[in-house]
């Protein structure tokens, strides 16, 4: 009897959130699933069905193809490039030295900045102005007479994206340490005494050791980057605004939309970038699902 | 039973809330919604509707204006009120296709004919004006300012420098500026995707003509003609002229570059001379301006105005708004602030600097036609294509599959069959 109210009262309690997640995000995924096989173009609503034309249109679209690639190189270089470093930093700080406290903050708070501030300081600090107006970066380098480095940034052709990806492992790879640093605390000192013992160099412990149990800790990592990297939008806004080179298809979607009015297009974009960051967590979740369950 | 009576209460509550904010105020107001939120653009806004408030003081004014550049954010706003049924009175758009190819086509603003006929303001506005402000013979918004797109900014000491003179067609300024570089000097200043489509309309303009122009935007120009790959030849080769950084510079910093004497020439709106007022510099003596090469005698105009929504909650307090808009007094009370020129040619002159003088002459007295870039000959559509095109084609520096893609996008969003 007491267990049957606790049940209702906890029901009666988070219904409101289901309710709302129901509607605010399942309800509006059905819609745009709608609109996208709709002909929608305009201020009016059109739902006028036609099949997967959108989706089609946006396979032999040039400027999706722009966007898919850029999304491959940020995801692949923001991805590998914070999961390196955050690493790194973790094994580091996970040497024992002082002032640990410290240290850590330092490298966690860029996380805590906007995408747009950062943005903002990247868009200065990769300024590609060559001669006199040379400044940021390409100015410290060229001062520290390291002028091989000095390069265009954001604005090298076709590549421009990486540089973005740069500023994105600024702000993420102290998240990725915070991570990792977690997960070596989490590896019983015993096991590597007992390495230590048989023999083991420091390189192949972690080789052997430390890297096989962290590989939940990087599969973590992995899915959180990963679709945080499919839906990247306002830090590319914040350096380099709209410009085609750029382009990512949450900005594809938004101009499309917005801009031109092709809202069928807008939620075609959508829900493939729905899809693409589905096929990213779901397998996760049922991981974790089962992992839990078998604890 | 205790429960019952909760849940009458409740509803009595809730309905009571609803009576009252329905009734609210009582008075009757007007919902204006503008991206104007600040420098002067804000500032003259006050001014309209400070000689609003004092001709109407019983109607009340509610400034409903959303911040953001050029009303990225504000459009996306406006189009989900007017989705959701919700329109504001007025509303501020570009004049031309961006109103009329969104709006009208989406039955959501009112013919202003007997507005226009009753405030005499056919009169006063240049001819060529209105039939880009049209669409069937009826007259959508009232315009409050005028800005020009063709203008060329350039340095007057960097030219002399180079013995250039001011360059009046487009073969003239391409030897110009090669004689500029050869001179070390970058002779055209450029930034941004945006003002990559400034230049190419305004090299359009000065290429095609004002009649050809005008052809591209109504079907009759043909948009694979061998006119327009002359056109985009001459942008491709004008592009070569420019600064390699202009993907990272806004239209200030091109500007800027101008009148710091680091490049030569630079293609923008007629705002940019506010900006070179902002910085302390001088007419004639620091910056100079002509038509863009080959636009001369014409005005490429782009205009903030101003709308009567259909279903307005209040009509008549919009229609007392738009009354101002297009007032003489409203409009001298708005420009100087803002640095742009009367839709009316009858301002009083002594209200404006030496530029916006002379560009008060050319409105007068030019031919006019609209801007693409800045929403008057192109819906918004469109627009987006032609804007997609484009950056492929800075990528690719293909002109063939750009004017492929510029056919495509007639086809596809505009008059073109």
């Amino acid at each position: 009897m007491y267990k049957n109210k606790d049940r209702y009262l906890s029901i009666i309690l988070i219904s409101p959130s289901i309710l709302a997640v129901l509607i605010f995000v399942y309800g509006f995924v059905a819609w745009s699933m709608r609109v996208s096989v709709s002909a929608w173009k305009g201020l009016n609503p059109d739902y006028t069905f036609v099949k997967l034309n959108n989706y089609l249109g946006l396979f032999s679209d040039p400027r999706f193809h722009v966007d898919v690639r850029n999304t491959l190189i940020f995801t692949g270089v923001f991805v590998i490039g914070s999961i390196l470093l955050g690493f790194i930093l973790a094994v580091m700080l996970d040497q024992g030295l002082k002032g640990e406290g410290f240290f850590r903050s330092l490298f966690l708070f860029p996380m805590a900045i906007s995408y747009i501030v950062t943005g903002v300081v990247w868009r200065w600090l990769m300024n590609p102005a060559t001669g006199d107006r040379l400044s940021g970066l390409n100015l410290l380098f060229s001062q520290l007479n390291l002028d091989f480095l000095i390069n265009k940034w954001y604005t090298t052709e076709g590549w421009g994206i990486a540089a973005i990806a740069l500023a994105a492992i600024w702000q993420m790879s102290g998240y990725t340490m915070a991570i990792y640093l977690a997960g070596l605390r989490g590896i019983p000192a015993e096991l590597r005494e007992a390495a230590r013992i048989d023999g083991a160099t420091e390189i192949q412990m972690y080789r052997y050791i430390i890297l096989p149990l962290l590989a939940p800790v990087s599969l973590s990592a992995l899915i959180i980057l990963g679709h945080m990297s499919l839906k990247v939008f306002d830090l590319i806004i914040a350096v380099a605004g709209k410009q085609l080179p750029l382009d990512v298809p949450a900005i594809y979607m938004w101009q499309t939309t917005f801009d031109g009015l092709f809202y069928g297009r807008g939620a075609a974009i959508g829900i493939l970038l729905l899809i693409s960051v589905a096929i990213l967590i779901i397998p996760y979740i049922r991981y974790t699902l089962k992992a839990e369950g078998s604890s | 039973m205790f429960k019952k009576k909760m849940y009458a209460v409740l509803i009595a509550l809730i309905v009571a809330t609803m009576v009252l904010t329905a009734c609210g105020g009582g008075s009757k107001k007007v919902e204006v919604f503008s991206w104007w939120t600040g420098g002067g653009e804000a500032a003259g806004l006050e001014a309209m509707i400070k000689i609003f408030n004092d001709k109407n003081p019983n109607i009340e004014f509610i400034n409903a204006a959303v911040a953001g550049g050029a009303g990225t954010n504000a459009r996306a706003v406006l189009a989900t009120r007017l989705q959701a049924g919700d329109p504001p009175d007025s509303w501020q758009g570009h004049a031309g296709q961006e109103l009329i190819g969104t709006y009208v086509a989406g039955k959501q603003i009112q013919p202003l004919n007997d507005l226009y006929d009753a405030e005499g303001w056919l009169a006063v506005m240049p001819k060529t004006l209105i039939p880009l402000i049209s669409d069937g013979g009826n007259i959508y918004s009232v315009p409050v300012n005028i800005h020009r797109a063709n203008v060329l900014w350039y340095n007057p000491s960097v030219l002399q420098a180079n013995s250039v003179s001011v360059p009046t067609t487009v073969a003239e300024w391409i030897t110009a500026m090669d004689t500029l570089d050869a001179a070390g000097v970058t002779p055209l200043a450029l930034g941004e995707q945006w003002t990559k489509m400034h230049l190419m309309e305004t090299v359009f303009l000065g290429t095609l003509g004002a009649d050809k122009y005008n052809g591209l935007w109504d079907g009759s120009t043909d948009w694979g003609s061998a006119d327009v790959k002359t056109a985009l030849d001459n942008f491709q080769t004008i592009l070569g002229y420019t600064n390699s950084d202009s993907a990272s510079l806004s239209w200030q910093d091109a500007s800027q570059l101008v009148i710091n004497g680091d490049a030569a020439f630079n293609v923008m709106g007629d705002w940019a001379e506010g900006y070179f007022r902002e910085l302390g510099k001088s007419p004639n003596t620091d910056y100079g301006w002509a038509p863009v090469p080959g636009s001369g005698g014409v005005f490429q105009f782009l205009s903030d105005s101003f709308v009567l929504a259909v279903g307005a909650p209040d009509e008549d307090g919009a229609m007392a708004w738009l009354k101002i808009a297009g007032s003489k007094e409203g409009q001298e009370a708005f420009n100087p602030v803002k640095g742009s020129i009367c839709a009316r040619t009858d301002c009083d002159k002594n209200l404006f600097g030496v530029y916006l003088q002379s560009a008060m002459d050319d409105w007068a007295s030019n031919v006019v036609v609209g801007s693409l870039t800045h929403g008057v000959v192109a819906n918004d559509s469109w627009k987006s294509e032609i804007d997609t095109a484009l950056g492929l084609y800075i990528q690719s520096s293909d002109v063939g599959t750009f004017q492929t893609a510029l056919v495509a996008a007639c086809k596809a969003s505009g008059p073109c069959k």
